[in-house]
């Protein structure tokens, strides 16, 4: 019941915060943090009590007695369809850090929302809602509900408090995934009743639909329909082109979500369902994965470096770093998976903050063009130190988590296929070009002179609090990351089983 | 009684940190404690170590935690201690306890005071972590956080653009080097199954036969990666530009220490490189060439830092002179002497440019001898060390160098006669620049005298410069011992006299001025030779030309999303049928009977065709 109480403390926590604006405007924003912040020491408390978690051993993928926590409800048994959620390491993870993003991003956008808070933070809630769900969700149809659970709100989201291009983004980002959200749908059926014609009975449980004996042909095309679905969540190149347009014109705590954990339930898709349910089909796809994430990490680089509206740039930095979540989960090791999930936490941090300071300067300067910044460190030294550490973590410090992660996706390719690495490599390269642009064009250089007349305020407590979260995290995980390596190595031991023979090293 | 060791890269941290938090609370007084001060304790118990290393010359290793364990793949938080370490710590800490001590003054009135030793304190302890690592993914933590930080000081004052570029400059290059050392770290992991360098090297030797492929390829990589911090061909157009930070931060990160990174990674995995003679021809070559071409553009600057600049370059070329042909002590010698008087060096013109209206120009400056004593002692003594004149700390570690190089075999003459090259180049431009500025007609007077905390390191240097030749690496149990004969008495005497030919030459061409080149330089292609050396032999511009220009380009026209194309088509196309079909939704009644009419005509016609075909 755990699983389900967290969700409901959120979803329930949502209608409070909208009701809450009655009392006051700066009432809902409150009521939020405080949801959050209950629901994680919800989670932590019935965590510890866990023995199974102190003494990590990995889970049986076929027995979900083997995970961490199993919950299973029937709910429409004709079909086989139950609320069946269950958490193993990785689904922790994931769980921990959407949870410590949800509270950060109430954080970023404490200020910059003028109308509807009520409604704002109740969409943040259910968003945030969702996002468990599909992390938690082992039925498949409950999942693709969670999947849909998350787009509604996060539509809104975007489409009321926006930017100026606000429509058009949203309507893009909800087409791009609800198109991909059908493939799905589709292929979930096609697979269940391939599972019935086997079997004689239906059911959604993935535990049971792992192993499904089918024709090669038919795994394929259920495979590709799992693929597209979470590359375009993802995003991998060339299903990427939602996301720059969704992340410039979404709130601050919108493209904070979005990059901090949206994108990752397409990765976590990728892990826990397209390879181990299709593992023949997926093998044979890795190539055009492997390319897809070479071209996705040059791609991205290149095109950051082109923009000039600093939300933008660090949208398709995203973009770059999401191609080597792709290569980890395609070289399919041990080492690239460690690196796709360390990936998958640290991008998290980083990309976050930074999402946060393209929000703060928003709000002071009215613009995101960098044209119009420049010198900005001179008036805000702190937020530009803040800059400086959150850019050098995203071009791969080593120190920090996201070195961790792309080292190891690069060691743990290099096993696989070499000069897809050397490829890919590139991408320290082209990643140190954008990175130190953005530094560049924002907080160096001569001070603007028509921003000079402006009073400009550096960061106050809660900004820096909120920062400092993120650097210690990106800090921890970058020289002892080996707690996330070790909960992870849960799912990954078990997941590997399933794994691409021909990759193992 | 080693367990201390990890103090020594920690309190610079430490100090760095504090600074970082406290730059608006903390006073200038004890900013300037802390910063030094922290660097000053490091040097402190880097002598406890030295002096119990000194008697009981044993390797240390320390491991603290295990830095991530996956699978095979297990690196640690871990400090392998011995005689190279040693070398390379006392350089960093001792020389760098100097410069910290002058920037001290030499910075004093800039705003950022905080910053400034911030950032100069995190360099120090990523150097020495760099140099400490047991593993070479630690050391390349070391190595990324001495780029980080030398990206930080060269655009410390970043309000100038210029500035900012710079730093990029020196950031991006490097990272091509350290990419590819990446790549390298890629292919030992992945062959041997460990980064431990001491396991990595034994690992090697039993595998790999001399002149096997890949312990090639993974040099070659390694030497990507130490050119590039090191800045040599192709790699070195970063260092000239890097001047743009403070002065004492070129003599620290440009001079005495980051640069030498490089050095350190080939003389720390020389058991990879023995096992592949190709390589380390590569590595001499390349230091030749390096040392041969900066020394000709240092020939043409006028800048006082350039010239200081192109010739790190060139005598780092002399250590991967060293390397190449095997001479790893005198690599390392050399390394130590020119961390002396390099740093002596900067830190002279760093006061020269303090005193003089931060002026760079050579030619604006003349006649300072009688009016910056200190200075000029310091200069005359940095330049004798650089010029390699007997009985000087560069002449020692130079010489050692050219004669190994001489029994090299097959190439080794040769190898000598271009290392006599540089050696008469280093000589010439180190002594026109002294002449230049301390002699003759005085253009421009100081403005103020510089005060104990900049002459103290001046001094100290001068000293070290003089004397430095005299020590004795311990480094005996670190390198296999070369059993070299000595070479004919005419080779060193050759190499002796070259240097204080050049000097002599100097003297005609730029003091005595009895040799007048003016009909060579005013020649055309005197000019065009000249203007092809002030330009660094238009290296820069062929790499606008070939990466940084197309680079652009790519991004200015994919800038607006050329995948994009392909989905707004799709809905270019919906809207134009839906505008299409949309006409039709005409109002009249005509036109719906019309096409109602048609469409019967057409429905049946379709009818009877099918029935009567399946009639």
């Amino acid at each position: 019941m755990v699983l389900v109480n967290l969700i409901l403390i959120l979803l329930l926590g949502g209608v409070v915060a909208a009701v809450s604006e009655r009392v006051s405007s700066t009432t809902p924003r409150q009521v939020a943090l405080l949801v959050i912040v209950l629901a994680f020491l919800y989670l932590v408390s019935e965590l510890s009590g866990l023995d199974s978690l102190n003494q990590l051993q990995p889970s049986t993928p076929n027995d979900p007695n083997s995970w961490l926590i199993h919950f299973k409800a029937s709910w429409i048994p004709a079909f086989g369809i139950s609320i069946e959620f269950a958490l193993d390491g990785l689904s922790l993870l994931m769980v921990l850090l959407t949870l410590v993003l949800g509270a950060i991003a109430v954080s970023a956008s404490w200020t910059d929302i003028t109308e509807r808070h009520g409604f704002f933070e109740a969409n943040l809630l259910w968003t945030i809602a969702g996002v468990l769900g599909v992390f938690m969700a082992l039925d498949l149809f409950l999942f693709f509900l969670f999947w849909e659970v998350m787009l509604i709100p996060m539509y809104f989201l975007i489409a009321i408090w926006g930017h100026e291009n606000r429509g058009y983004a949203a309507m893009k980002f909800f087409i791009f995934t609800q198109a991909s959200g059908l493939l799905m749908l589709v292929a979930t059926l096609a697979l269940v009743a391939v599972y019935r014609d086997s079997m004689g009975h239906y059911s959604f449980s993935y535990f049971d639909l792992l192993n499904t004996p089918m024709a090669k042909n038919t795994a394929w095309w259920l495979m590709l329909g799992f693929f597209v679905a979470f590359v375009v969540k993802l995003p991998g190149f060339p299903f990427h082109t939602w996301l720059p347009d969704a992340h410039t014109q979404a709130p601050t705590a919108g493209s904070v979500i979005l990059a901090g954990i949206l994108l990752k339930t397409g990765a976590y898709g990728l892990i826990r369902f397209t390879v181990p349910l299709f593992p023949d089909a997926a093998l044979e796809f890795s190539n055009v994965a492997l390319t897809l994430g070479v071209a996705g990490i040059i791609y991205g680089a290149v095109l950051a470096f082109g923009q000039t509206d600093f939300k933008r740039l660090v949208a398709y930095s995203s973009v770059s770093h999401m191609g080597f979540i792709l290569l980890g989960v395609y070289a399919w090791n041990e080492l690239a998976l460690q690196g796709a999930v360390m990936q998958m936490v640290a991008h998290g941090f980083s990309t976050a903050a930074l999402f946060m300071i393209a929000g703060s300067l928003q709000e002071r300067l009215h613009t995101r063009e960098m044209p119009k910044m420049s010198g900005l460190w001179q008036s805000m030294p702190r937020m530009g130190a803040m800059a400086m550490f959150f850019v050098l973590a995203s071009l791969g410090l080593p120190g920090l988590g996201n070195f961790v992660a792309e080292f190891l996706v690069l060691l743990g390719l290099f096993q696989v296929n070499p000069w897809l690495t050397v490829l890919a490599s590139m991408g320290l390269i082209t990643g140190a070009i954008y990175s130190l642009m953005l530094m560049q064009r924002s907080f160096q250089g001569e001070p603007n002179p028509q921003l000079e007349t402006k009073t400009l305020t550096d960061f106050g407590s809660r900004e820096l609090l909120t920062m400092a979260v993120m650097v210690i995290a990106l800090v921890v995980l970058g020289i002892y990351p080996q707690p996330v390596l070790d909960i992870a190595q849960m799912t990954i031991a078990s997941t590997l089983k399933f794994g691409l023979p021909g990759a193992m090293p | 009684m080693t367990d201390y060791i990890w103090l020594i890269p920690i309190l610079p941290l430490i100090s760095s940190i504090t600074l970082m938090l406290g730059s608006a609370y903390l006073g200038r007084s004890v900013i300037a404690t802390l910063g030094v001060g922290s660097v000053g304790l490091a040097a402190v118990l880097t002598g406890a170590l030295a002096y119990n290393f000194l008697h009981a010359p044993e390797p240390i290793h320390v491991v603290y935690w295990t830095w991530m364990q996956v699978g095979q793949f297990d690196p640690s938080i871990a400090f392998y201690f011995d005689g190279l370490t040693l070398v390379m710590m006392s350089v960093i800490t001792g020389v760098g306890f100097l410069i910290h001590l002058f920037s001290s003054e030499f910075m004093e009135h800039d705003n950022s005071y905080a910053r400034y030793f911030a950032y100069l304190n995190m360099f120090v302890a990523a150097m020495l972590i760099l140099v400490l690592a047991d593993n070479l993914l630690l050391m390349y933590l070391g190595w990324e956080g001495v780029g980080t930080c030398s990206y930080l000081l060269v655009g410390f004052w970043y309000q100038h653009s210029a500035n900012g570029r710079a730093a990029r400059k020196a950031f991006i290059v490097t990272r091509i080097g350290d990419t590819a050392m990446a790549i390298g770290l890629l292919v030992l992991f992945t062959e041997l199954g460990t980064l431990n360098i001491q396991d990595l090297v034994a690992a090697a030797q039993a595998k790999w036969q001399v002149g096997d492929v890949i312990p090639l390829l993974i040099c070659v990589l390694l030497l990507a990666g130490a050119a590039g911090k090191s800045a040599q061909l192709p790699l070195h157009t970063w260092l000239p530009d890097a001047m743009a930070g403070p002065t004492p931060v070129s003599a620290l990160i440009h001079a005495a220490t980051m640069v030498t990174a490089g050095v350190y990674l080939i003389a720390r995995t020389h058991g990879l490189f023995l096992l592949s003679p190709d390589a380390m021809t590569v590595v001499a070559v390349v230091g030749l060439l390096t040392s041969l071409v900066a020394a000709f553009t240092a020939l043409a600057q006028h800048d006082i830092k350039r010239i200081l600049a192109y010739s790190t370059i060139s005598q780092i070329g002399y250590m991967f002179l060293a390397l190449g042909v095997g001479a790893w002590t005198a690599g390392v010698f050399h390394l130590m002497t020119h961390a002396f008087f390099k740093a002596l060096l900067f830190l002279g013109s760093g006061a020269i440019i303090h005193c003089l209206h931060h002026e760079h120009d050579i030619f604006k400056m003349g006649g300072l001898r009688s009016r910056m004593p200190v200075t000029f002692w310091s200069f005359l003594i940095g330049s004798a060390a650089l010029a390699a004149l007997p009985l000087t700390s560069g002449f020692f570690s130079k010489d050692l160098i050219l004669l190994q190089a001489y029994q090299q075999a097959n190439i080794g003459p040769l190898l000598w006669v271009g290392g006599l090259g540089g050696a008469l180049l280093t000589a010439i431009y180190s002594f026109r620049l002294v002449f230049i500025v301390f002699f003759g007609h005085a253009n421009t007077s100081p403005d103020r005298e510089i005060g104990w905390r900049m002459a103290i390191p001046l001094i100290l240097l001068c000293a070290l410069s003089l004397i430095g030749g005299y020590f004795s690496l311990p480094v005996e149990k670190v390198f296999p011992i070369d059993d070299n004969q000595h070479p004919d008495q005419w080779v060193e005497l050759v190499s002796i006299s070259i240097p204080i030919f050049g000097v002599f030459l100097a003297y005609l061409l730029f003091l005595g001025r009895q040799l007048d080149p003016g009909f060579l330089i005013e020649s055309a292609s005197g000019r065009w030779l000249k203007q092809f050396w002030y330009s660094g032999w238009k290296i820069d511009r062929l790499y606008d030309l070939a990466l940084v220009n197309p680079y652009y380009w790519i991004a200015t026209i994919a800038r607006n999303e050329p995948v994009d194309k392909f989905y707004q088509s799709i809905v270019i196309t919906n809207q134009t049928l839906n505008a299409a079909l949309s006409k039709m939704q005409t109002g009249r009644m005509r036109g719906y009977i019309v096409s109602m009419v048609i469409g019967l005509i057409g429905f049946l016609g379709l009818s009877l065709f099918f029935v009567a075909g399946a009639v």
